[in-house]
């Protein structure tokens, strides 16, 4: 190879920054320490916004409202919803694994803007703290995540604002991180390193990237016209001054329907890294993978209807985006059949991280099943806006997502840390996160085919029991976090030892030690064209599929 | 070995199909079924239910038998297979998910047609309003009428409705009345005209399988046929404020002798020439 990277010692913007712990609560520009900032600022979020969801839980053990005040119920699903989205899944699928992983992927000591992603990083704690501190203040915005006008406009002013503001800044982060990793996977590639020699996760997240970078914008437009009307009384969605509410809808799912690619994408890449290594096979059909991800990506633009199916849509826009959004299913089906057949043959170790990723593909499976029901207009109509779109998208989000990250944290934790996380404990906490899941959510789909509405405080007596089961479901999902927490606390202090590749896998970050330097690789990067060279016919041919230089 | 598999594999197919059509028959997944749109709603959810349960106890199926068949047992060392892709196979399980949506995408169209979704709207109801000529009227699913109206030629009753912040009134041009409560004639076709003073509501009968978004500034229609007498909950679907969750209301399906006496006891105007 005659072109290299630069010399480690040559990358001397790092020297000036603090070292030690010191470094994690600083504006660091080293792409590990913004990764891993992202990942423990996003799930201190989880838990507020788990807290949130507790909440909520108890006030529907009885059919009548009596745990909270009307209004603060409100408040809390708002900042459920919009903590959970913006604070916690695409943060931590996009930015933490993406800081940490992408650099180390594409061969490169740092990511291409570094003083830009420590910005984008030092965005989200004022961001998620004034959208917080707001329900102390004045009150949070209570008008759901979505905060459809008129209803945004009129409720209480100054909790709408805040959520609005600590929205845009978070949007920008995300557009900020969006930038980031579409110059660092196009330009910062090692030399000799091919586009489609590239791991999967690199692929989901240019795909993600660019859906935050066309999409986002959208979002933050819509909600500076929106504060315009709130303080400026505009009328750009307000009825009562000639505004129209529907066009609100239609920019705000412009944005937040490809928010679920975002949130859900760069999940699908960390399973396509994840099951490889503990299959010891190959990431089945890498080729067609690479497709879906940019036909999703393509699709997931011109879907975002398929939310107003009932907002008083015309009937060719209800059709068009039936047959839209169905399509998608196709390359997210075959991503699905991918995995399997990676399963398939492999000589998998059971591990906390393959049964997360395993229960990822079981329950997106159903969560994706519902969406196709729910793609269908006359389907919609009667389930829109109900307990069974509740029970949907939190398969898609939670049974998708989040357990993705679970899976993704136990997988690196000891490329994080150097220690390795206790399995007796990671077992114990997937069964109990598995099956509360399934017991909260799996229930919903029955309460909205029944007639429970979503976002009520209040519902008819008939569905007490359902909703007390699907609470008791919700109490083992907060129990399961406690096994998770003291894993992650105690194998920190007292964990085995990692060493630099427990898992024996074949992508660069595993390449170096644990934790790795500041330069990534001591000497130069290797070059890894095969990431998934696994399989027995490799060890056979006697040829390593890593070239080190 | 092949033939064995293939046994297996189609037998098991055929259990699950079996049991998933066991299942959306004798488990209660829906309420009630009391508009002539129900029926035609619970036929598409019965194929949805069906080909779901396929796909996720066949998906299922194969996660945990591949976890259970080709772990790690003790001892062990090495890999797996080394299986990078198989065209056919790819071929295959993008062809069929492509034909099955497209089905599902044709059927759902078919059945959106039935339940008079892509009626124009300006020809069946509401004629009487004068603003229809006016302004632009959105949304109206509901199975109306045209069909309806020539087979038992029963004219079609037309209600206002208003929603606010926190309740849905209902309005009978033909009679003065305002009610809280909306009165229908089991097996006559009702054309709800609705609009929103303050915020957007939802108006939601689960036993119709019916829901339309009620919009300030934006009237939206919505046409059903009551089939079966009682009285039925009406919702509202869409987060209107601190009592969302206390929007409610009734819609009580009478007897059309019933339906008329209610009519005449509550109508404003004298009685009308018929």
């Amino acid at each position: 190879m005659s072109i290299s990277l630069p010399p480690a010692t040559e990358n001397n913007s790092n020297s000036l920054q603090p070292t030690g712990w010191l470094r994690f609560i600083s504006f660091s520009l080293d792409h590990k320490v913004i990764g891993l900032q992202y990942l423990v600022c996003g799930f201190i979020f989880y838990l507020i916004g788990g807290v949130l969801a507790g909440a909520i839980r108890i006030e529907l053990l009885s059919p009548i409202s009596d745990f909270l005040a009307r209004d603060v119920y409100n408040q809390v699903l708002t900042l459920h919803g919009t903590i959970m989205i913006f604070l916690w899944i695409v943060p931590v699928v996009n930015g933490a694994f993406g800081n940490y992983l992408i650099p180390f992927y594409v061969g490169a000591r740092d990511m291409a803007f570094p003083r830009l992603n420590a910005v984008a990083f030092w965005m989200i704690p004022p961001a998620g703290l004034m959208l917080i501190t707001s329900y102390f203040i004045n009150g949070a915005a209570q008008s759901g995540w979505t905060a459809y006008p008129p209803l945004s406009i009129t409720t209480p002013a100054a909790g709408q604002i805040v959520w609005i503001v600590s929205v845009l800044l978070l949007g920008g982060s995300s557009i900020f991180g969006g930038i980031n990793f579409i110059a660092t996977i196009l330009k910062l590639r090692r030399p000799g390193l091919k586009l489609m020699q590239l791991p999967m996760y690199c692929w989901a997240m240019l795909g993600t990237s660019i859906l935050v970078v066309l999409s986002t914008p959208v979002l933050a437009g819509t909600l500076i016209l929106l504060s315009f009307d709130i303080v400026a009384h505009t009328g750009f969605f307000n009825p009562a001054l000639g505004g129209n509410v529907i066009v609100y809808q239609h920019l705000f799912w412009f944005y937040s329907h490809p928010a679920v690619y975002i949130m859900v994408l760069p999940a699908f890449g960390l399973v396509s890294e994840i099951l490889p290594v503990h299959c010891r096979k190959p990431l089945f059909g890498y080729t067609t993978m690479v497709y879906s991800i940019m036909a999703i990506v393509v699709l997931g633009l011109v879907v975002w209807a398929h939310h107003m199916f009932t907002s008083g849509t015309p009937p060719w826009m209800r059709l068009f985006f039936t047959i839209a959004t169905s399509f998608i299913a196709v390359p997210t089906g075959i991503k699905f059949f991918n995995w399997v057949a990676t399963l398939w043959g492999g000589r998998i170790t059971l591990n906390s991280a393959i049964l997360f990723s395993c229960g990822f593909i079981v329950n997106f499976v159903l969560g994706g099943i519902t969406g196709v029901a729910l793609a269908q207009v006359p389907f919609d109509i009667h389930v829109h806006d109900t307990y069974f779109v509740v029970a949907h998208f939190h398969y898609i989000v939670y049974g998708g997502s989040v357990f993705v990250i679970f899976s993704s944290i136990y997988h690196w934790y000891p490329k994080f840390t150097g220690k390795m996380l206790d399995e007796k404990l990671g077992i114990i906490h997937f069964v109990l996160t598995f099956i509360g899941f399934n017991l909260c959510f799996a229930p919903q789909h029955w309460l909205g085919l029944n007639g429970m509405p979503r976002r009520v405080a209040e519902y008819d007596p008939q569905f007490t029991l359902v909703n007390q089961i699907s609470s008791v479901g919700a109490l083992l999902m907060a129990i399961s976090t406690l096994p998770f927490l003291w894993n992650i606390l105690y194998s920190f202090i007292k964990g085995e030892k990692a060493g630099n590749n427990p898992w024996q896998a074949l992508t660069p970050e595993w390449l170096t030690t644990s934790p790795p330097p500041v330069e990534n690789w001591s000497g130069e990067a290797p070059l890894v064209t095969k990431p998934y060279g696994y399989g027995e016919k490799n060890s056979d041919e006697g040829g390593s599929p890593i070239t080190q230089a | 070995m092949l033939q064995k598999t293939a046994i297996y594999t189609i037998s098991i197919s055929l259990l699950i199909i079996i049991g998933g059509i066991w299942a959306v028959d004798n488990l209660n997944l829906l309420p009630v079924v009391a508009s002539s749109n129900a029926p035609i709603y619970d036929e598409l959810f019965k194929v949805l239910f069906v080909i779901g349960i396929i796909l996720f106890v066949g998906m299922t199926g194969l996660v945990i038998y591949s976890l259970i068949r080709f772990r790690k047992k003790p001892g062990q060392v090495g890999d797996g297979i080394a299986l990078e892709d198989n065209l056919p196979l790819e071929i295959f399980w993008t062809a069929v998910p492509a034909i099955v949506v497209l089905f599902v995408g044709l059927y759902s169209y078919d059945i959106y047609e039935r339940m008079g979704g892509m009626q124009s709207l300006s020809t069946n109801s509401h004629d009487h309003h004068s603003m229809n000529s006016e302004g632009r009227v959105w949304g109206g699913i509901g199975l109306t009428s045209q069909d309806a109206i020539e087979r038992n030629s029963l004219p079609m009753i037309n209600v206002d409705v208003t929603a606010l912040q926190f309740a849905f009134l209902f309005n009978y041009p033909e009679g003065e009345i305002v009610s809280g409560e909306l009165h229908v004639p089991r097996g006559q076709p009702v054309s709800l005209k609705m609009e929103s003073k303050d915020v957007i509501h939802a108006f939601w009968v689960p036993e119709f399988r019916l829901k339309q978004d009620v919009i300030p500034g934006q009237p939206t229609v919505i046409n059903f046929t009551p089939t079966k007498t009682g009285k039925y909950p009406i919702i509202c679907a869409e987060l209107c404020g601190p009592y969302h969750g206390g929007m409610r209301s009734t819609v009580v399906v009478e007897e059309p002798e019933e339906y008329q006496a209610w009519f005449k006891q509550n109508s404003k105007q004298p009685e009308m020439e018929l």
